[in-house]
């Protein structure tokens, strides 16, 4: 790894489960403070590459650099909330956890998590149980949780796939909200290529079988983004380029 | 109370038919006491009962509360160890295959007549469902939460303090409203080769032909079931006001 970089670097990497080779020889570089989308039809391998990226699986061959590690926030395709926990319990569970949070005290992790609520506007459900809410305000407090112990980096996979479109929407702008103020590093698992569009700033399409980048592309689209964005012309021409692509 | 009506309804139902079968003479008092007969001995003899079932619900009590303790115990350690619950939980399943009266008379042996030998076949026969239920209570969690777990570096305990075991609750408690069933069939058995209790009774009743003592027991042995499981049961609506382990009362 060349000195001073931060960020993810993947070098020649292999992953196989049994004997399926799931990613073949992969190299990619994702910059620190940058917002990328990883796109790709279903099993193509992109939410194992998250879940490399995150230290849920091992290497089988090649390196995968991470120089966020342990400053890693992870949203599931699931809110993948504790039903026994209230959401504020929910989203201090990773000081309960965590080792490098062993000394912050109960007022701080308190303070910090009802800061995390207001984030996500959630303030006033602090003290609902998840069976309470609904499944975007779930998504809210998953999001919440992972950004309670301010990560350097966030790894999402597809956590809006079960949502309806309106809350979609409204999540994707928090999202994309919350990316611009803290300037963390985002990788974003979809298969949406509409939704890929709308949030990143670079488009990784991974097919399969091995996992294979097909298209890396850097996105010039407006910094601010609304809703007015997915029927402008450059955003349609774009999503028209990459479902092709996704077709080839 | 709309809940119970059914049930009172249809006991009341009973009852009375039973009343009508046996005082018509359809059914001699001989086989099947009749209701009236019943409550006359429970009065009659009401001060030998109430011992009785002081002495069965002490047993009893105990050898849940082993099971309730030793069951866990074992279903912890299976979880934190495959090796161990490869190496023990198939003997486990052996043993439970084994009918409790065939090993009561080897208790009578070891124990001795009274309580250690009523406690101990209450025990062996209620520990299983809660080892089984505990187990695969811990073994629940879905890989989604292991890995939430992960992520944040959890250590084995944490994982099992703080996971496994709140997302067990349903479990454990489908597996004591087993284990008290069970208990009380346990302390009857022993009781049947080890004395005291109603169990006893229910057997020197046979050998005089005493088929309303008989019934009393069954009755006083049915309530106390029914009182264990109404306090298990309003234990758990305690604690759900608390804390949501479960989002369903789960009452029997």
């Amino acid at each position: 790894m060349s000195e001073g970089f931060k960020g993810i670097k993947i070098d020649g990497l292999w992953k196989s489960f049994a004997r399926r080779e799931v990613i073949q020889d992969l190299h990619l570089k994702i910059d620190s403070g940058t917002f990328t989308a990883i796109v790709g039809p279903s099993g193509c391998g992109k939410s194992t590459l998250l879940r490399l990226m995150a230290g849920l699986e091992s290497v089988t061959t090649g390196s995968l650099q991470n120089t966020f590690q342990n400053q890693t926030g992870f949203v599931f395709q699931e809110a993948n909330l504790l039903s026994w926990k209230s959401v504020l319990e929910n989203i201090l569970l990773p000081f309960e956890l965590l080792p490098r949070f062993n000394d912050i005290s109960r007022t701080e992790a308190r303070t910090q998590a009802l800061q995390a609520l207001e984030k996500v506007k959630l303030q006033d459900a602090a003290d609902l149980f998840p069976h309470q809410l609904s499944g975007g305000m779930k998504m809210r407090v998953a999001l919440a949780r992972a950004l309670v112990t301010k990560p350097r980096l966030l790894l999402l996979d597809e956590p809006f796939a079960a949502l309806d479109e309106f809350t979609r929407t409204e999540l994707q702008n928090q999202l994309r909200e919350l990316w611009l103020k803290e300037k963390m590093t985002v990788v974003f698992v979809t298969h949406s290529l509409s939704e890929a569009l709308y949030l990143a700033e670079r488009v990784i399409m991974l097919k399969g079988p091995g996992a294979k980048i097909v298209l890396d592309q850097k996105l010039s689209l407006p910094v601010i983004r609304t809703e007015v964005l997915k029927t402008s012309e450059e955003f349609n021409s774009l999503l028209r380029q990459l479902s092709e692509r996704l077709r080839q | 109370m709309k809940r119970v009506a059914p049930a009172v309804f249809a006991f009341l139902i009973l009852v009375l038919g039973l009343e009508v079968i046996v005082q018509s003479g359809l059914v001699v008092d001989t086989l099947i006491p009749a209701p009236t007969q019943i409550v006359k001995t429970l009065l009659e003899l009401h001060s030998d009962f109430q011992n009785a079932l002081l002495e069965t619900l002490r047993n009893t009590l105990a050898g849940l509360f082993l099971s309730i303790v030793i069951g866990n115990i074992i279903a912890f350690l299976f979880s934190l160890s495959d090796l161990l619950k490869r190496a023990i939980l198939p003997f486990a399943v052996f043993f439970q295959t084994v009918p409790i009266i065939a090993i009561a008379p080897l208790l009578v042996i070891y124990f001795g007549f009274g309580s250690p030998t009523v406690i101990a076949s209450s025990f062996i026969v209620s520990i299983f469902p809660i080892i089984a239920n505990t187990l695969a209570g811990l073994e629940s969690a879905t890989p989604q939460q292991i890995d939430l777990f992960k992520i944040y570096q959890a250590t084995r305990f944490q994982t099992l303090w703080k996971l496994k075991l709140p997302n067990a609750y349903p479990y454990i408690l489908s597996g004591l409203k087993v284990a008290i069933g069970l208990s009380i069939i346990g302390s009857v058995a022993g009781e049947f080769v080890a004395g005291g209790g109603l169990g006893a009774m229910i057997d020197a009743a046979r050998t005089q032909q005493r088929v309303d003592i008989v019934f009393v027991a069954l009755l006083l042995l049915s309530l106390l079931g029914i009182i264990l499981i109404g306090l298990l049961n309003l234990t758990n609506r305690l604690i759900l006001l608390r804390r949501p382990f479960m989002t369903t009362s789960g009452d029997l």
